[in-house]
């Protein structure tokens, strides 16, 4: 059995990869290289899996809100992707590694008796990953 | 091939375990355990796995679907106060985790006939928390 919970942070970013020329990076990436960066809503959906015990619940909503908070919302929340978050330092901040920073985050020593199953991140509407958790 | 019908529940509960003292249920479950109860407007998304029929081109009858989707779940629960009108709640406590199986055991028996098997019991209680139960 599963349980998803959804958070949301918002955060600012530029997608730009020093491995190509400026031409080469506003034909990939176009608006979202623009010099000074943009902003998004991100939606981000966190599942756990196991087995509802004596109280009925998989995982603590409050513990897990505190893990996900103390781990992501508290570090992305109202920060710049590319200078204020350590792990995405020189990494193209698209959500594709945005949802595999998450992940590692969260996975590093996971203190739920719940599994990690994995992250689902939305960018906008109209564009979401996903990934899976190998715990 | 996967087919999803989505149904609405409205209804209360309170989530308190009661073998455990009012401090470990507050602890748990926070304010779910507030003894005069609040409500959500449930969502509910009951996935079916199947072919469709070769003559009717449906895997199932969406009408049938929809009047057992009524039959175990809405009319029982809709407008209702989980714990206190809709068994085994008196006895279960009725967290999300908790409802989604239940829902699942009222399901299974009448939709996995044939070829087609419940596969999914997806329970929204707000927009920021879900839980899926395949049947174990």
């Amino acid at each position: 059995m599963k349980l998803t919970r959804r958070y949301e942070f918002s955060a600012s970013h530029r997608l730009d990869t020093p491995a190509l020329s400026q031409e080469a990076n506003r034909e990939l990436y176009g608006k979202c290289n623009n010099p000074h960066g943009h902003g998004h809503n991100y939606v981000l959906d966190v599942t756990v899996a196991g087995s509802p015990g004596e109280s009925g619940q998989i995982a603590s909503r409050a513990e897990l809100d505190a893990v996900v908070s103390e781990r992501v919302l508290a570090r992305y929340d109202h920060r710049n992707l590319n200078l204020d978050v350590p792990e995405l330092c020189g990494i193209v901040p698209t959500t594709e590694n945005l949802a595999v920073a998450i992940e590692k985050a969260l996975s590093a020593n996971w203190p739920l008796p719940a599994k990690l199953a994995g992250v689902r991140i939305q960018e906008t509407d109209r564009n979401i990953f996903e990934l899976e958790s190998k715990g | 091939m996967l087919l999803t019908r989505r149904a609405e529940f409205s209804a209360s509960h309170v989530c308190a375990h009661p073998g455990w003292s009012e401090e470990r249920n507050r602890a748990v479950y926070g304010a779910n355990a507030n003894p005069n109860g609040h409500g959500h407007n449930y969502i509910l998304e009951v996935t079916l796995q199947g072919e469709p029929d070769p003559v009717t081109g449906m895997v199932f009858d969406l009408r049938e679907l929809k009047d057992i989707l009524n039959e175990e779940v809405v009319d029982p629960m809709d407008h209702r106060h989980l714990n206190r009108e809709v068994p085994p709640f008196d006895k279960i406590v009725p967290t999300t985790e908790n409802v989604a199986i239940e829902i699942w055991l009222r399901l299974a028996p009448r939709i996995s006939r044939g070829g087609v098997k419940l596969a999914n019991v997806r329970l929204y209680e707000t927009n920021d928390l879900y839980v899926d139960y395949g049947g174990e």
